[in-house]
């Protein structure tokens, strides 16, 4: 059996929840609401509630990449005034505390804030092909509800997109 | 009174987006004529460069005890002058200030150019500019490290993680907008715009994403931005120099940088609103917003300043104190007194409704807020440098032609930036005004509907007799 993914649009958000409601009352046997992918141009701040919810992990990188760059800067720093003991010292520790602790915040925001970046590009996707079933309207005023199914759940799909008044509804097969 | 909206909640989105796509289109002749005036400013300031690169800092005035003088000043100020757009985005961010979506595109874009201006000073600075890498900690076959005690080099780390946070920071909150323009776009602008798009499609797993991407961006910036200014005010407080060894610095800094950066933001929203014709976006109520904030900043400035001047005054340092003195009554008094003016009287317009409705008078009162912020910087200084400890070495310095043209230059280089900038990305953000415009017209009609809902419920109160609220 070939599967298809199959994208309606909406006007508004309103239509497009209300299909989402009836996939996730199971009114099309065989999709759940977890094979349901919305695209919108604005992100809608109920979309937790009708969606489900679906975690976020960005931050957990964003904690690493503070710790690795305060814990580099540390050993960065002490390590180089530990080995340039030709530097006149004038009497102040080797490796002076104050003035590092500056430098190792500078560092914990700088590797934190690029580690949330590569994070960022990574889980949420970004760079990947894109799917050929996007639609610039997306990216203008509609909203697009996007689910991989198979063969025989393609119909009431599209017949739950019509009765919601789905803008266009496109299709196409993936396997 | 006046009772309007920050912006139009009827506004349909083709046509922010069709605002937005036309201002990067078709340049007009007056954009050109910027171009090439910014062009010819900056061909001053490469001339004065080339001069002084060739010559040595002679023609800078450079000399003891001079060592820093209108460069140092000039760096202080575009550093000030990025620390709006970043911070106060950030901020309003967090703080969930929704007017801020119309104006922060632009007004991180000039952080961003800012701080590519002020970077250039230091190097100038050196004269040895071949030499600028010394500065970075990398690893040498003679086991070289730079200072780490220095704040000069704390300043190079600083300044180089707030320019990448803060590019970072433009870029991610620009990418949604980037899709729109590929979706949009032919020709050369269509590779670009694919290429930084990234792949945006607008899916919910990248608009989750997105959102904490952006949030925890914006944690990182508000310290990093009060560290980066911090940091450079450090340059003049770890000193012992007379008036520059002042524990408030810091936050003095901040605040003349948060200052310059608000007036910076009302020029460019000027500008903008009246070339771009933005005016459903960059609307009054949002300019009347920027300028109440610039007020209050004005106002922190303004009382940082006081408590400066009264902690010398009674702190019997002798040099600090003839330092005041000398500031307020010697050669560069009338510098002194225009900073005052700049900085704490005209900000004063901005607290009259009239004025702060009126976009020419907000042009003007900018550029005098920033003329005020500069010679803040020349006052912290050239004072300082010219009537230190030792009376032998007094000597007054007003910068020499060389310097003065690489200073101006830096506005040509600015503004080039500036001005390619609006031209190639949106400086308005669409994703983010169509939000605005979405939450508030989904408030009216929560608005509407519980309106006639108590309407309908006293109603039927009144029709079974029971007494309402008066009755009550």
């Amino acid at each position: 059996m070939s599967k298809h993914c199959v994208m309606g649009l909406f006007s508004d958000f309103d239509e497009a929840f209300a299909a989402i409601s009836d996939i996730r009352k199971t009114k099309v046997p065989g999709v759940s609401v977890d094979d349901v992918t919305l695209k919108s141009p604005i992100e809608h701040p109920e979309i937790e509630e009708i969606l489900g919810e679906r975690p976020v992990h960005v931050q957990k990188f964003t904690l690493l990449g503070a710790i690795f760059g305060v814990t580099f800067g540390f050993f960065f720093l002490s390590g180089a005034q530990a080995t340039f003991l030709v530097q006149p010292q004038g009497g102040k520790p080797v490796v002076p505390l104050p003035s590092n602790f500056v430098l190792m915040y500078e560092m914990l925001i700088f590797f934190g804030v690029w580690c949330t970046f590569f994070a960022f590009l990574f889980l949420s996707g970004l760079l990947k092909k894109r799917h050929t079933l996007y639609s610039e309207k997306v990216s203008l005023d509609q909203v697009g509800i996007l689910i991989d199914v198979d063969e025989d759940c393609l119909e009431p799909v599209k017949n739950l997109f019509k009765q919601h008044k789905a803008v266009e509804i496109r299709e196409e097969v993936i396997k | 009174m006046y009772n309007e909206k920050d912006i139009n909640e009827q506004i349909a989105w083709a046509k922010i987006n069709e605002d937005v796509l036309r201002s990067m289109e078709n340049p007009r002749k007056a954009y050109w004529l910027a171009v090439l005036i910014c062009i010819l400013m900056l061909a001053c300031a490469a001339f004065a460069e080339y001069i002084q690169y060739t010559t040595g800092m002679g023609p800078a005035n450079l000399n003891n005890p001079h060592m820093w003088d209108m460069y140092i000043a000039t760096f202080v100020f575009w550093i000030g002058m990025s620390h709006s757009g970043t911070l106060l985005s950030a901020i309003l961010h967090i703080i969930h200030a929704d007017w801020r979506k119309p104006i922060y595109r632009f007004a991180e874009a000039m952080t961003t150019f800012s701080l590519m201006t002020a970077g250039l000073f230091p190097i100038i600075h050196l004269g040895r500019v071949w030499n600028m890498y010394w500065v970075l900690p990398y690893v040498s076959d003679r086991g070289h490290w730079p200072n780490f005690r220095s704040p000069l080099v704390w300043d190079a780390f600083a300044i180089s993680t707030y320019l990448s946070a803060s590019m970072l920071f433009l870029f991610i909150g620009m990418i949604p907008d980037l899709a729109i323009c590929r979706d949009n776009a032919r020709g050369w602008r269509k590779k670009l715009y694919t290429v930084l798009s990234l792949g945006w499609t607008g899916h919910d797993k990248q608009w989750r994403n997105f959102r904490k991407v952006y949030l925890l961006m914006a944690c990182f910036l508000i310290p990093l931005a009060v560290s980066v200014h911090s940091i450079v005010s450090a340059d003049f407080a770890m000193s012992i120099m007379p008036g520059w060894h002042v524990t408030t610095f810091p936050p003095y800094f901040v605040a003349g940088a948060l200052y310059s950066g608000c007036a910076a933001i009302i020029t460019l929203f000027v500008l903008l609103r009246y070339f771009f014709r933005f005016e459903e976006y960059m609307t009054t109520p949002i300019m009347e917003k920027t300028c109440k904030l610039t007020f209050a900043i004005a106002m922190v400035w303004t009382y940082l300043n006081l408590v400066e001047f009264s902690s010398v005054w009674y702190g019997h340092d002798i040099y600090n104190k003839e330092l005041l003195i000398a500031k307020a009554t010697g050669p560069y008094a009338w510098v002194f007194w225009t900073m005052i003016f700049c900085g704490s009287v005209a900000p004063f317009a901005l607290a009259v409704q009239k004025l702060r409705r009126h976009m020419p008078t907000m042009f003007v009162v900018s550029l005098l807020l920033n003329l005020g912020m500069f010679f803040e910087r020349w006052m912290i200084v050239a004072p300082t440098l010219s009537m230190s400890h030792s009376p032998h070495q007094w000597d007054i310095m007003w910068g020499s032609i060389v310097e003065w043209a690489i200073v101006f230059g830096s506005f040509g280089w600015f503004g080039l930036l500036f001005l390619v900038f609006v031209k190639i990305f949106p400086s308005v953000s669409m994703y983010e005004v169509k939000e605005m415009v979405f939450h508030r017209r989904r408030h009216l009609v929560n608005e509407d509907a519980a309106a006639k809902f108590h309407r309908r419920k006293d109603d039927a109160k009144s029709a079974s007799g029971e007494p309402g609220l008066e009755g009550a």
